[in-house]
């Protein structure tokens, strides 16, 4: 039997994992994005365990509007980043630095 | 029950080490793929959890549909992958000292201080002919209706960003604008003009 | 009988807007036939208003004829209050009013600002009308700062002179000062009634009498005093009262008509007639009335010494005019009100009549104003000569005369008054007989007698001036001569001000003198055996010695007692105390202000160390704000981990 313990423990790590990708791939954008990805996985994770172990279906309503946006967001940041790829010819975020005075 | 214990841990080893994976690999490509990895095993998970319809859900929408757009757009984009893992391995010490700061703390709360005492070992039994997908069905479309309703509307909105942000006018291409044709008559193209005879010079 | 008022009142304005704005249109003698004509339209009806009054009983009239505002219960009006004391107000304003106007035409013949001149005048005499016709206190305001404002604008008539503007502005701003207790008192008024209007604040002065104003906890004032002493202050600034009388002398500078009507008859004496008005609350402050009775007779007697050094003639009338205003103050302090304004009214005569007869001599030594330049001027200006002598000697108190009678009656009533503060009071007024003798002989006796000090040319064009300038001399000397005589039993001693003028019984020393008058024959041979006719007699005397007889003898005095003669000569140092204490205080205090509170502080400090630590943050900000996405990202991770060690180590 699973115990929440368990499920936990093993989100935190994929959370910390993924907060550790975005340090090491800090240049790549898509890496980036995949990253957060991963953190929302991690989250949605807590979700379905909170929610099978307090027996409340809410929680996976959760997970499921966490889905949608994030699959929108995705579209929308890698649709960003095919127009910045064209425009610039790099996905290098140090070259995103027309937002500095 | 122990069989159940042993599969979690196993898909659990397999998720940590495909995520390790995501964030060291060297080819983007090689991080989506192994991303997708990811997600087939949490779903696994999932379907532990008796959380079917959401594990399905998970395969279907972001391994069909995200993680193929991933996929697609790291070998669309000509990445000069070099370029970009240039300068990164020193950063590794503060990345594991983050991450472990983390896991530490996460730890902390969930293990040692046992969630502030909410500790909860034992998933309540599923009543007798429960289906996790009628239950959710019931929440989403009962007292979620219009909350799934913004999240359509959230999707359209989205997907018509990313249509307009990629749309590209290409010059140099000439259409066919068919109502225009249509609408063309013969004053506008033919002029009659009438002029007064010339001498032979 | 409202629309008679409203003519009174309107006629001058109307006349002076037409003077004023359609001068150019109308021209010189335009202008001065449709003023004359309104002041004389007011005159006339002024006049029949009084016969009304006095002769047919007709009853007082007080009511409202256009509302202004009404605020907070609080009513705004123009209103009349016709009584007994404001009808004689106006027929005295109108009537020297119409003279002044008469004696225009000579003096300012040759001016190009003729038919300005006249309009201010005539606006004058409006406003003067309002101030003495109003029936509440927003109306008395209005017309007080009216007659100040046309004042100035007639002190500064000539604005070419920078002496003449520097006059002005000092008469604006010392008035001003005045005009701040006058607010205040008038507040004050509206504070503890509630009404603006007479009868209801006068019915309501004992509930400002039995309140009491806390200023701390263990200090307490009497809110009557203090209101009547606001009130007073006031009345300073307009009766020219010390310490608030450095104003006076200097508006000399404006031409002498003026100098006859506003800063002689009338419109000094608004603050004793304003204090005559609001008897029945003076008459519950001792601390108040005692107040008057010090200041004016400091004023009557120490103003008056300053006449006898001064060498400008109009100078000497000025400051006698101050010692006469210090003489009524001293009445109004004694509750001898109606012995106040039976004051004003001779002295309105006699010293309009002396200012024009100056005047009319100024015109003749072409605008020489300096008497050691004069002498002798009898035998070319016969009818100045006489008329001006009788301004003296009524001045003086000339058994007979109507100063006589005035302020023979004053004196005595001054000496029966119980007051703290009345003997003082007494012996100032008493000792000012002798000094109002011996500065006005002593200009009369430089200006009429002895040698002949102008110089050649000017002796050759001595004339006697035109009738224009003549005829107000004379119309001024009658009632001058003679007014006491019918005058003194009613104003005095009959119920003429019953209704105007309340008097407490324990005040009442004019009731006292009035068992014992038998008619003003019997007043003239009882004064002859009085104080001060005697020491005017000695004044003339001293007078005519010093500076007729053995003119060294005077200078010997001068040399014996020059410390006194500096002090005097400097005017007791008044002026060089504002000039150099008050303005230059203020001006220090205002430099010190501008430069450590205002540049520093405000400029340097507030508003552009507020932009300066506003860029100095925001160029530290700047550097956090590198624009890098992982630099965010960083900063948010940090913010989440420290976040959570936060969480864990909370309890």
């Amino acid at each position: 039997m699973i115990t929440l313990t368990e499920v936990l423990t093993l989100s935190g790590l994929l959370f910390s994992i993924a907060v550790a990708g975005v340090f090491l791939n800090r240049k790549n954008v898509i890496l980036l994005l995949m990253c957060i990805e991963l953190m929302l996985l991690a989250v949605n994770f807590n979700f379905v365990a909170f929610s099978r172990f307090l027996g409340d279906i809410n929680g996976q309503i959760f997970v499921f509007f966490i889905l949608t946006v994030a699959a929108a967001e995705a579209a929308i940041g890698l649709a960003i980043l095919v127009v910045l790829f064209r425009e610039r010819r790099s996905i290098d975020v140090e070259d995103l630095d027309s937002l500095q005075g | 029950m122990m069989f159940e214990t042993i599969l979690f841990f196993a898909f659990s080893a397999v998720l940590v080490g495909a995520a390790l994976g995501v964030v060291l690999a060297r080819n983007p490509v090689y991080s989506a793929l192994l991303l997708v990895v990811c997600f087939f095993n949490s779903a696994v998970i999932w379907l532990m959890l008796d959380a079917e319809f959401l594990g399905i859900v998970l395969v279907l929408v972001y391994v069909g549909a995200v993680m193929v757009l991933f996929l697609f757009v790291v070998m669309m984009l000509d990445v000069n992958l070099e370029e970009l893992r240039k300068g990164l391995a020193g950063y590794w010490p503060i990345a594991a000292a983050v991450a472990g700061l983390m896991v530490f703390a996460i730890l902390n709360v969930v293990i040692t201080k046992r969630l502030g005492g909410i500790a909860l070992h034992a998933a309540p039994p599923l009543p007798p002919g429960y289906s996790n997908t009628q239950a959710l069905g019931e929440a989403l479309f009962t007292r979620y209706a219009y909350p799934a309703q913004l999240a359509a509307v959230i999707l359209l909105v989205a997907s018509i960003a990313a249509i307009v942000l990629t749309l590209r006018h290409r010059t140099g291409v000439k259409p066919q604008n068919v109502g225009e044709q249509v609408r063309v008559s013969a004053k506008d193209r033919v002029r009659l003009v009438k002029m007064p005879s010339e001498k032979r010079p | 009988m409202e629309s008679i008022y409203l003519t009174i009142v309107l006629a001058p304005l109307v006349a002076a807007i037409l003077a004023g704005i359609g001068g150019r249109a109308i021209g010189r003698v335009g202008a001065q036939s449709v003023t004359i004509l309104g002041v004389a339209i007011s005159f006339a009806l002024s006049a029949l208003v009084l016969k009304r009054m006095v002769f047919d009983g007709a009853p007082t009239f007080d009511g409202p004829v256009y509302t202004w505002l009404v605020s907070d219960g609080v009513t705004m009006q123009v209103g009349f209050l016709i009584d007994h004391l404001s009808a004689l107000m106006m027929v005295v304003v109108t009537f020297v009013s119409l003279m002044v106007h008469i004696y225009t035409i000579g003096y300012m013949h040759d001016d190009s600002g003729y038919q300005r001149f006249f309009s201010y005048i005539s606006l004058f005499t409006f406003s003067m009308l309002m101030l003495v016709m109003a029936n509440n206190f927003m109306q008395l305001f209005f017309g007080w700062e009216a007659v100040g404002v046309v004042s100035y604008l007639l002190i500064g008539f000539w604005y070419t002179r920078p002496s003449a503007i520097f006059a002005s502005l000092k008469a604006f701003l010392v008035n001003r000062i005045g005009d701040f207790g006058f607010v205040l008192g008038i507040a004050a008024v509206l504070y503890y009634t509630g009404s603006l209007d007479y009868s209801t604040v006068f019915a309501h002065a004992h509930a400002i009498a039995a309140a009491r104003l806390q200023i701390t906890p263990t200090i307490s004032w009497s809110a009557i005093s203090f209101t009547c002493i606001c009130l007073f202050i006031g009345a300073m600034g307009k009766s020219a009262q010390m310490p608030l009388h450095v104003w006076l002398p200097d508006s000399m500078e404006g031409p002498t008509p003026i100098s006859a009507l506003i800063h002689a008859a009338t419109m000094v004496t608004a603050g004793i007639f304003m204090v005559a008005r609001m008897s029945p609350l003076f008459e519950l402050s001792n601390t108040a009335l005692s107040t008057v009775l010090v200041i004016g007779a400091t004023t009557s007697f120490f103003m008056g010494l300053l006449g006898v050094v001064a060498n400008d003639i109009k100078r000497v009338i000025a400051y006698s005019t101050l010692s006469q205003l210090g003489y009524m103050t001293v009445a109004l302090g004694a509750s001898a009100y109606a012995s106040a304004i039976f004051h004003l009214m001779t002295h309105a005569f006699f010293k309009a009549l002396l200012f024009l007869a100056a005047g009319s001599v100024i015109i003749a030594m072409h605008h020489e104003q300096d008497m050691r330049k004069m002498g002798g001027l009898r035998k070319y200006l016969p009818i100045t000569y006489w008329t001006f002598l009788i301004g003296s000697l009524a001045l003086i108190g000339f058994p007979g005369t109507a100063g006589f009678f005035s302020k023979d009656a004053l004196i005595e009533a001054v000496g029966r008054s119980q007051l703290p503060g009345a003997g003082y009071a007494y012996v100032c007024v008493t000792a000012g007989a002798f000094v109002t003798a011996l500065y006005t002989f002593r200009m009369f006796f430089m200006t009429f007698h002895g040698e002949e000090r102008m110089d050649h040319h000017t002796r050759e064009h001595l004339h006697e001036s035109p009738w224009v300038v003549t005829l107000p001399l004379v119309l001024l000397a009658i009632p001058s001569a003679v007014v006491g005589w019918f005058a003194i039993r009613p104003l005095l001693f009959g119920d003429f001000f019953a209704g105007s003028i309340q008097v407490a019984p324990t005040h009442d020393v004019l009731g006292a003198m009035g068992a014992e008058f038998h008619g003003p024959a019997a007043f003239l041979l009882g004064a002859l055996g009085g104080l001060p006719v005697w020491l005017a007699a000695a004044g003339v005397a001293c007078a005519w010695l010093f500076f007729l007889k053995r003119p060294q003898l005077a200078d010997a005095a001068e040399r014996r007692f020059q410390g006194l003669y500096r002090i005097l000569v400097a005017k007791y140092g008044f002026d060089w105390f504002n000039d150099h204490v008050i303005a230059a205080g203020a001006r220090r205090l205002g430099g010190g202000l501008w430069r450590f509170g205002d540049q520093d502080v405000i400029d340097g400090a507030m508003v552009n160390g507020s932009a300066r630590t506003v860029g100095w943050f925001s160029s530290v900000m700047r550097n956090v704000q590198s624009g890098y996405l992982y630099h965010y990202a960083f900063a948010m991770i940090l913010g989440l981990a420290s976040l959570l060690m936060w969480l864990l180590w909370r309890t």
